[in-house]
């Protein structure tokens, strides 16, 4: 079978339940596929083929005794690098945690397991992960497999450029103001941000823990959902995470007959939109106009302070999530040091890199005494603000379509000299997290140097089903999802 | 609202992050630009607007006290820098 790295995982399943291929055919092919381009992409840090291999072959015998676990039974799924999965390293991008291996499973590899997935690698990432380019890895960067001039996005560039390279069917990779949808868009894939709340982050890395989620990434709509499947749900070792009702995502997609109201934010229209991302989003738009929905102009002014708000908040709880990392129980321990205190220091000098420092300076200003009232306690209320905008929204529009990034993907070394230049590549994205409410990055064009162009669908809190179903709508009428790179 | 100039010294004593030379200056303009940035938050009226910490309302999350699986010492201390009779080996902090 040609290429059979390429196709999504709803395609594989079926393959895999009609016995045309095996768990090990299609475990060999990734494996294969990642030996052969990966020393161009960059999207791996480690992997484990032994294991990965022995989960293959256990999913074959399950498939032979009637036994399947799940739909995505025997179906790669990489793992970005700051999910526990027992045995396997957990470095975060980070030096620091350069010889880490997880004692324990994350809550979402245990239902990965459950369902019989088949885990393979651990994938780059922006050190811990802050950043919008990939290159903050504290190991190597990640390349665009659409053109390696470009960045992949970040911080889950690692699993949106496997995704899109065929180095895998599908990944987790963790959002905290984007880093799922941005990449996504970059890479020409399909990302989820599920709303705050509806995936357990236990076994995640904290990097700002009231707006970090754990989502899927994949090559269709279909593959979000199969995936979203087994991860969503509340669970008792997080408990921010929230009891909501068992959806059948895959079951929801096809829900159609009902016409929706769809919002139109005109601040995400304006200055500093790349005309040709603007064009492809207003076609997505006509399109679902074209069939049927209601389209509706809106407002969201609080938006404008969203980069501000979100740079405060996240750095804050960064530099408090980071403190952990000292030398002390885990994690590098200077051999410089000459005594405690002194190790402290120097353990995080020397494991630390440059944004990493940056934002935990930024956290620790922000929270000092005398800046506390001004900065963080306001960025708090403007906050608020922000969700209060989406929620009066939300009364009278079903989901909101956006831009995901102002632009394409930009080459590399072209932002990462000005932290804020890098920052506002996020614009579109942070105030999903800040409002705790679900987005999805889907395919809806290309550039004229064909690069992916990349819409953001918004949904209220835990309907996630909602703009799964319309996102699935447009890709079904349209061909930018089973597009794939040269390389 | 906005120190001209951060005090970089001060918050790496608060961080307890050692930088170097050439890291202090490059991160203490940045941030100088970067609260900059910030400013625009003081024209935000918030009088009477209720802090958000979290997304949604969710107080009081307990669960039942079942005993479960925990680490064995061995799996708590296998990434421990130095480790000696089942305990973390740290530097003296008492003279």
């Amino acid at each position: 079978m040609d290429k059979i790295f390429f196709k999504t995982a709803a395609e594989l399943s079926d393959l895999l339940d009609k016995g045309e291929i095996s768990s090990v055919e299609l475990t060999k092919s990734v494996i294969n596929r990642t030996k052969s381009v990966d020393d161009t992409i960059g999207a791996f840090l480690a992997y484990d083929e032994k294991k990965t291999l022995a989960e293959a072959e256990a999913s074959d015998k399950r498939r032979r005794e009637g036994n399947k676990l799940s739909d995505l039974d025997g179906i790669p799924v990489g793992i970005k690098d700051l999910i526990a999965e027992k045995g396997q390293q957990l470095t975060c991008g980070s030096k620091i945690l350069e010889n880490f291996v997880s004692p324990y499973d994350a809550t979402v590899i245990e239902r990965l397991k459950d369902a019989g997935c088949v885990l393979w690698g651990r994938l780059n990432m922006d050190e811990f992960a802050m950043g919008s380019s990939n290159e903050n890895s504290a190991y190597k960067p990640v390349y665009n497999p659409w053109n390696i001039q470009c960045v992949p996005g970040g911080s889950s560039g690692g699993s949106a450029a496997a995704v899109a390279a065929g180095e895998t069917i599908l990944a987790l990779g963790s959002d905290t103001g984007g880093s799922i949808r941005q990449p996504s868009s970059f890479c020409g894939i399909c990302g989820l941000k599920p709303s705050y709340g509806a995936v357990s982050r236990y076994g995640l890395v904290a990097f700002a823990s009231s707006l970090d989620q754990i989502g899927p990434m994949g090559r269709s709509v279909k593959d979000l959902a199969l995936l979203l499947q087994v991860i969503a749900g509340a669970d008792a070792k997080d408990s921010s995470s929230f009891p909501i009702d068992k959806v059948n995502y895959v079951a929801e997609l096809d829900k159609r007959g009902t016409r929706k109201n769809i919002g139109v934010p005109v601040e995400y229209f304006q200055d500093g939109l790349d005309p040709e991302v603007k064009q492809a989003v207003q076609d997505a738009i006509k399109f679902y106009r074209e069939n049927g929905h209601n389209i509706v102009e809106m407002s969201l002014p609080m938006n404008k302070y969203a980069m501000a708000v979100y740079y405060i908040i996240a750095t804050a709880e960064a530099s408090s999530n980071l403190a952990r990392f000292d030398g002390v129980r885990y994690g590098r321990r200077s051999p410089n040091a000459t005594n405690a205190i002194d190790m402290y220091f120097k353990s995080r000098e020397e494991g630390f890199g440059e944004e990493v420092k940056r934002r935990i300076m930024l956290g620790t200003y922000v929270l000092s005494s005398e800046n506390f009232d001004s900065y963080y306690r306001r960025a708090q209320k403007v906050r608020t603000l922000i969700r209060n905008d989406f929620m009066r929204v939300f009364e009278s529009v079903d989901a909101i379509i956006t831009p995901v990034s102002p632009t394409v993907a930009f080459e590399r070394g072209k932002k990462n000299f000005d932290p804020l230049e890098m920052y506002l590549c996020d614009i579109y994205t942070i105030s999903v997290n800040l409002a705790g409410i679900c987005g999805i990055s889907v395919p809806c064009g290309f550039s004229s140097k064909k690069l992916p162009i990349g819409m953001q669908i918004l949904g209220k809190p835990f309907r996630e089903n909602e703009i799964l179903s319309l996102a699935h709508e447009f890709e079904q009428a349209h061909d930018y999802s089973s597009q794939h790179p040269d390389i | 609202m906005k120190d001209k100039h951060i005090n970089i010294e001060r918050l790496m004593t608060l961080a307890r992050i050692a930088l170097t030379e050439d890291e202090k200056h490059i991160i203490a303009d940045s941030l100088d630009s970067i609260l900059g940035y910030f400013q625009e938050l003081s024209e935000v009226n918030v009088d009477g607007v209720e802090e958000s910490a979290h997304a949604h309302p969710l107080y009081n999350v307990l669960r039942e006290d079942e005993p479960g699986k925990m680490f064995t010492p061995e799996e708590a201390l296998m990434n421990a820098p130095e480790k000696r009779d089942n305990q973390v080996v740290v530097p003296k902090i008492v003279e």
